[in-house]
């Protein structure tokens, strides 16, 4: 943690230090500081004082029918975000390094999407699959779907988790390739040799020995899904049709701005930043554990 | 090994790169065509001849049949803005106090860099209303400061120079003391140079995070002269009175996307490296 060489002074580094503390301070740590503060508290009818209720905040949000249905929509959201995202990135992970020649290439297309923001993702995918001028909504319709993801909830929700899989797809393709060519070429050739079928190599030693990578995608997809698709759901849906897409934070956004409640907003807050907490304790440990290995 | 074989990952993978292309190439598709060609599912297979007038309409004029859209052009120079801001601002910042915290010994150093670390624990849409409050009630709503400087703090980029810093020889630091050289002297002539790569794979990483932000410029700069291009496609979608001109939806969406995948085309080795890096 620290050099054997360093530099003396006490007044220098601080000053070096100082814009960065101050920026977290003033708009990281006081305003989490104010969402803990508020969620124990509730204003009265005129907004003019408050008073302290306990956790008073935390029971009204965590009993409310529209924040447990939020909390299964986002469930199942980012369920289906990371089984999308992390399937195919696998398996065209496993084939781009079966290959000898285009390896550079294939990596360059399938990374592109990477760069793309969620919300522009959504626009994209929300062309190709609106009922009257898309493409892939038009396919839908000669095989006899009735696809409409403007009132269907079901069709809105299919259709912002292949938008907001799509660039995750890259993130993972990478991880996963170089998760595969860590792998010792002997270890495969030898269950070749005695005469493992390409699938049998696959589950037996492939598919184990990525475990750790596999793991760790895992956790940084359904962050992803939880904090970063906020611009998809925005601008593909809005929550909606009847809020059939309206995760969390959509609601916390929705619910602190739309109708200004206060405390209960706030108690949504402190109950997304356990979440948050709970899913950096997860990533931090199994890092650790990677050291070791 | 398997020679023989060989053609059948190529047309896998080539496969996967068609379905994952698909939307960006219907998107050029309707970049081309006029609100009539695309007004009945299928998009046509092939371009059409006004792709110029489009990219030229969203540029200059901004005219969707939506009134007052601000230029597509102001939005790109707004997002350009916005994200060089965000990428040099936390680069600076964390270069500085990742040296504050490896280079010197001062009263309240873990806690420095406790409190730096927890922040990757608060991300904004966890705090969105208070931080917000914060913004307003330092009258930074619709101004450039207020758009990035909340932004600029960043425990990740600190971590990383950290452990690069970590890595320097003491040699180069005691060379640099018997030749009489201050500590920012070193900064500047041996810790800035050495972390050019550093720095180049983490400017790929964060231009990509501050030209796609969403939520951010959404609430704290709702003015439309202050859009940024990637939110600004959002107000230019018609609602249920007013169709949407796709045609000129899609070009601003190609526009929005176009710088981030030329940086990441153009520094892919840096890319690369940024992102495996982050994560350690």
């Amino acid at each position: 943690m620290q050099r054997k060489v360093i530099f003396k002074g006490t007044l220098l580094p601080i000053l070096l230090i100082a814009p960065q503390l101050a920026i977290t301070g003033v708009f990281f740590f006081w305003p989490a500081g104010q969402a803990l503060y508020f969620s124990v508290l509730e204003q009265d009818m005129f907004g003019t004082s408050y008073q302290y209720v306990g956790l008073e905040n935390f029971r009204t949000v965590l009993s409310d029918p529209g924040y447990v249905s939020s909390l299964w929509t986002t469930a199942v959201f980012s369920v289906g975000v990371t089984a999308l995202a992390l399937v195919p990135s696998l398996y065209l992970a496993v084939q781009v390094d079966r290959v000898m020649r285009g390896k550079g290439l294939y990596q360059t297309l399938i990374v592109l999407p990477y760069a793309i923001a969620p919300a522009v993702a959504g626009v994209l995918w929300l062309f190709l699959f609106n009922p009257t001028v898309g493409s892939a909504a038009w396919v839908l319709r000669q095989l006899g779907v009735a696809w409409n993801p403007i009132l269907n909830g079901d069709h809105a929700m299919i259709l912002v988790v292949i938008a907001s899989a799509w660039k995750q797809i890259s993130y993972n393709f990478l991880f996963f390739l170089a998760g595969l060519q860590s792998i010792p070429r002997s270890v495969i050739e030898a269950a070749a040799i005695d005469g493992a079928s390409r699938q049998r190599q696959f589950w037996d030693i492939i598919f184990p020995l990525l475990s750790p990578t596999t793991f760790f995608l895992i956790v940084v997809n359904v962050v992803y899904a939880f904090f970063d698709t906020f611009g998809v759901i925005d601008a593909v849906t809005s929550g909606g049709p009847a809020k059939a897409t309206e995760i969390l934070v959509y609601k916390v956004y929705n619910d602190g701005f739309r109708s200004a409640q206060f405390g209960t907003s706030a108690a949504q807050s402190v109950i997304l930043m356990a979440i948050v907490i709970a899913l950096t304790a997860i990533q931090f440990r199994y890092i650790e554990r990677k050291v070791h290995y | 090994m398997q020679r023989r074989s060989e053609w059948l990952p190529h047309l896998v993978i080539w496969l996967g790169i068609a379905i994952t292309a698909f939307p960006i190439y219907q998107a050029f598709i309707a970049t081309t065509w006029m609100p009539p060609d695309l007004a009945q599912a299928p998009v046509p297979v092939l371009p059409g001849p006004y792709g110029l007038d489009n990219f030229a309409r969203v540029l200059f004029d901004g005219g969707t049949s939506k009134v007052g859209t601000t230029p597509v052009g102001v939005m790109m120079w707004n997002s350009l803005v916005m994200a060089l801001a965000i990428t040099l601002g936390k680069i600076a910042i964390s270069l500085l106090s990742a040296y504050a915290v490896v280079f010197f010994q001062f009263p309240g150093r873990m806690i420095c860099f406790w409190l730096i670390f927890i922040t990757l624990m608060l991300p904004v849409e966890v705090r969105i209303v208070p931080t917000y409050q914060v913004v307003v009630d330092l009258g930074m709503l619709n101004t450039f400061a207020g758009l990035t400087v909340p932004l600029i703090a960043s425990a990740t980029a600190t971590l990383l120079f950290r452990q690069f810093f970590l890595t320097i020889p003491d040699e180069l630091v005691e060379a640099a003391k018997i030749d009489g050289a201050g500590p920012m002297r070193f900064f500047k002539d041996t810790v800035v140079p050495l972390s050019a790569t550093n720095m180049a794979a983490l400017f790929v990483i964060l231009f990509i995070y501050g030209w796609n932000q969403y939520l951010w410029p959404l609430l704290i700069a709702p003015a439309a002269e202050m859009d940024t291009v990637v939110l600004g496609i959002k107000k230019m979608m018609g609602g249920a009175d007013a169709p949407t001109d796709w045609n000129l939806v899609m070009a601003t969406a190609l526009l929005a996307l176009l710088p981030p995948v030329a940086v990441v085309v153009l520094m892919q080795r840096w890319f690369v490296k940024g992102l495996v890096d982050q994560e350690k």
